[in-house]
């Protein structure tokens, strides 16, 4: 049995990579395939694994992981201006000071729960939006946003990239834009789905959900909870790093906008339209939300249409005029009444449709039933 | 005369305007089982909170093995040796039976805290045997991977004695083990306990159940409105005026 389930997660790594470095060719039916949105979908997955940590297995409800978002791409945009245009250390340094702050905030949310640690961690994610806004221009270039510039230091590379306009991103060389820039955020995706497997398959995993289960009785059997969550807070802070310096590895600009609470409040839908406490539920539900933020929101009359034109003219009008509410600026409402209707249907999620649609095509093929969802 | 397990000194709590607790002092000896009895808001709660660390008493002291334990988080309390059955049953509803009775098991090996996010459940063979023998001496290893919430009451009772006998503990404090159980859930039980105290397991009970306690109890302490008014061997308390009195009253004529 125990062989068995390593199998099983052998199995399971091996079908993620294939299926998220083949991404390019089967996202394009779908309209998906293109570098910057491919690239949106991992990082917005490694986003939401991380949130998915804290949230799904512990249950504690943090409203400010955006800011670890914006700390992640800060770092690595100044790791450009002073360091190098080479990602391994803007994504190495992002993700540590992320981690960094995240003991700071964690450490005295953690001293409540519920409600109370959700709006303590709002009121930190607001703080930090705002000083990074406003008072600490030096630091975020405020409103404009923080961007290279050509009199960068760049101490390691400073003799390659001076001479010929702003230099762009690269790993060793190869430049991190377009489909290089994809493969980069897909191989880091995979290592972080890789850890979480991992979480969630240790003892400090389980420990984890026994808090979510019943925190009471885990003191009760001689654990000290405290030290537990500030982990789990501290790892999701730093996959929230990791996310916020990839966005500006992609594009090396850092602006508040991205530590405001809407950020925070997207991953929160992410993980719960994939499936909370699921391994990949929370990618999942990322790769929706994108899809529609970028797909959707693009349709407009014309592409309807075109969709409807096999319907008699006085109809085309009738449903198209009802269906555009739905796309181009109105994506928000589909995505509205989908979120409603997975959280009043399927509380588990999107990964709790796929299970139960799994379970009605093995009732009718006799395969083994011990199989645990993931 | 036996050596002291847990010796409560003075002991008083008062919420608000309530006293719930005046001065008791109490003797736990090893390897017996101690019952605490009165009626309902005499304090035996309470009591028992001071005891695993849930509440602080005003003043006063508790020692467990010598060691002054007045005041320490639960869990350090619970690393020392005192495991605590709740009244209604504290466990895991989310996970399987195998999993709340590894936990604990991992408490009793790892301590209060351990990191350790890449190593693996399945290779945790020496726990998981411990989970499964005691899974079988609660008689509920039928069942290992079944969600314990979905189990009946008088299972979730008997796992959540498992969790604290996997822990190993010193004492083993029970706050009314038996209570909505079924005549028959109640007479395993009280085997159960009986095998447990056989080996030699020092037991603290709360009881409303007679038949519970004059089956097991070696000694009982009579508890009404915060004070211990009598104590004894089960027969000198059902003989003492006192007591039915203030608990027993017609009940047992």
């Amino acid at each position: 049995m125990n062989s068995q389930s390593k199998n099983k997660d052998i199995r399971l790594m091996a079908i993620f990579s294939v299926i998220v470095l083949t991404a390019p060719i089967w996202l394009e039916p779908l309209g998906a395939s293109y570098p910057a949105l491919l690239q949106k979908f991992a990082i917005f997955g490694i986003f939401a694994i991380g949130f998915n940590i804290l949230f799904g297995l512990t249950g504690y409800l943090s409203f400010g992981h955006a800011t670890f978002l914006g700390v992640g791409s800060y770092t690595a945009v100044w790791s450009f201006k002073l360091l190098s245009m080479n990602v391994i250390p803007g994504v190495i340094f992002g993700t540590i000071l992320a981690g960094m702050l995240a003991v700071l905030i964690g450490y005295v949310s953690l001293r409540r729960s519920g409600i109370y640690f959700s709006i303590l961690t709002l009121a930190f994610a607001q703080m930090s939006y705002n000083l990074a806004y406003s008072v600490l221009t030096p630091i975020t270039n405020g409103e404009t946003s923080l961007q290279l510039a050509l009199d960068d230091p760049r101490i390691f590379d400073a003799a390659r990239t001076a001479s010929q306009g702003l230099p762009s991103t690269e790993l060793f060389g190869l430049k991190m834009s377009g489909y290089p820039g994809f493969y980069f955020c897909a191989v880091v995706l995979i290592i972080a789905f890789y850890i979480s497997m991992r979480i969630f398959r240790s003892p400090f995993g389980l420990k984890l959900r026994a808090i979510k289960s019943n925190q009471t009785r885990m003191k009760y059997i001689g654990f000290n909870t405290r030290p537990y969550l500030l982990w789990a807070f501290v790892i999701s802070g730093m996959y929230a790093g990791l996310a916020g310096s990839l966005m500006a590895v992609t594009d090396p600009l850092a602006g508040a906008e991205r530590m405001q609470w809407t950020a925070s409040g997207e991953v929160v839908l992410m993980t719960i339209l994939g499936g909370l406490g699921t391994l990949i539920g929370p990618i999942i539900g990322a790769g929706v939300i994108k899809y529609f933020e970028n797909i959707f929101s693009a349709f407009n009359e014309n592409v309807l249409h075109n969709i409807f034109s096999f319907l008699p003219d006085g109809l085309e009008n009738v449903v198209v005029q009802v269906a555009g509410l739905f796309v181009g600026s109105g994506w928000h409402l589909t995505l509205g009444l989908l979120f409603m209707i997975v959280v009043i249907f399927l509380p588990g999620g999107i990964v709790e449709g796929i299970e139960k649609i799994r379970a009605r095509f093995r009732r009718t093929s006799p395969a083994s039933s011990s199989e645990k969802s993931e | 005369m036996n050596k002291t397990v847990l010796h409560l000194d003075k002991i008083q709590k008062s919420f608000g305007g309530l006293r719930a607790l005046a001065d008791v002092n109490l003797n736990i000896e090893e390897a017996k089982t101690h019952a605490i009895i009165g009626p309902n808001g005499a304090g035996k709660s309470t009591l028992l909170n001071v005891c695993v660390g849930r509440l602080i008493p005003d003043s006063g002291h508790a020692t467990f093995d010598g060691k002054d334990i007045t005041g320490k988080d639960p869990h350090e309390i619970t690393q020392m040796g005192i495991a605590r059955v709740f009244q209604t049953p504290e466990i895991f509803p989310d996970l399987s039976l195998m999993d709340n009775v590894m936990l604990p098991a991992l408490s009793k090996r790892d301590g209060s805290f351990k990191f350790n996010p890449f190593a693996t459940m399945r290779t945790q063979n020496d726990i998981r045997d411990e989970a499964v023998h005691i899974l079988q001496d609660v008689g509920l290893d039928k069942f290992l991977d079944k969600e314990a919430g979905s189990l009946s009451r008088g299972d979730k009772r008997r796992l959540e004695l498992g969790m604290c006998l996997i822990l190993k503990p010193r004492l083993l404090l029970l706050d009314e083990p038996t209570a909505g159980m079924a005549r028959h859930d109640t007479n395993q039980t009280i085997e159960l306990l009986k095998k447990i105290k056989e080996r030699g397991m020092t037991i603290v009970i709360i009881e409303h159940d007679m038949h519970v306690v004059f089956s097991l109890a070696d000694t009982v302490s009579v508890l009404a409105r915060g004070k211990i008014i009598a104590g004894g061997t089960p027969e000198e308390v059902r003989e003492d005026p006192i007591v039915k009195e203030a608990y027993l009253g017609g009940a047992h004529e």
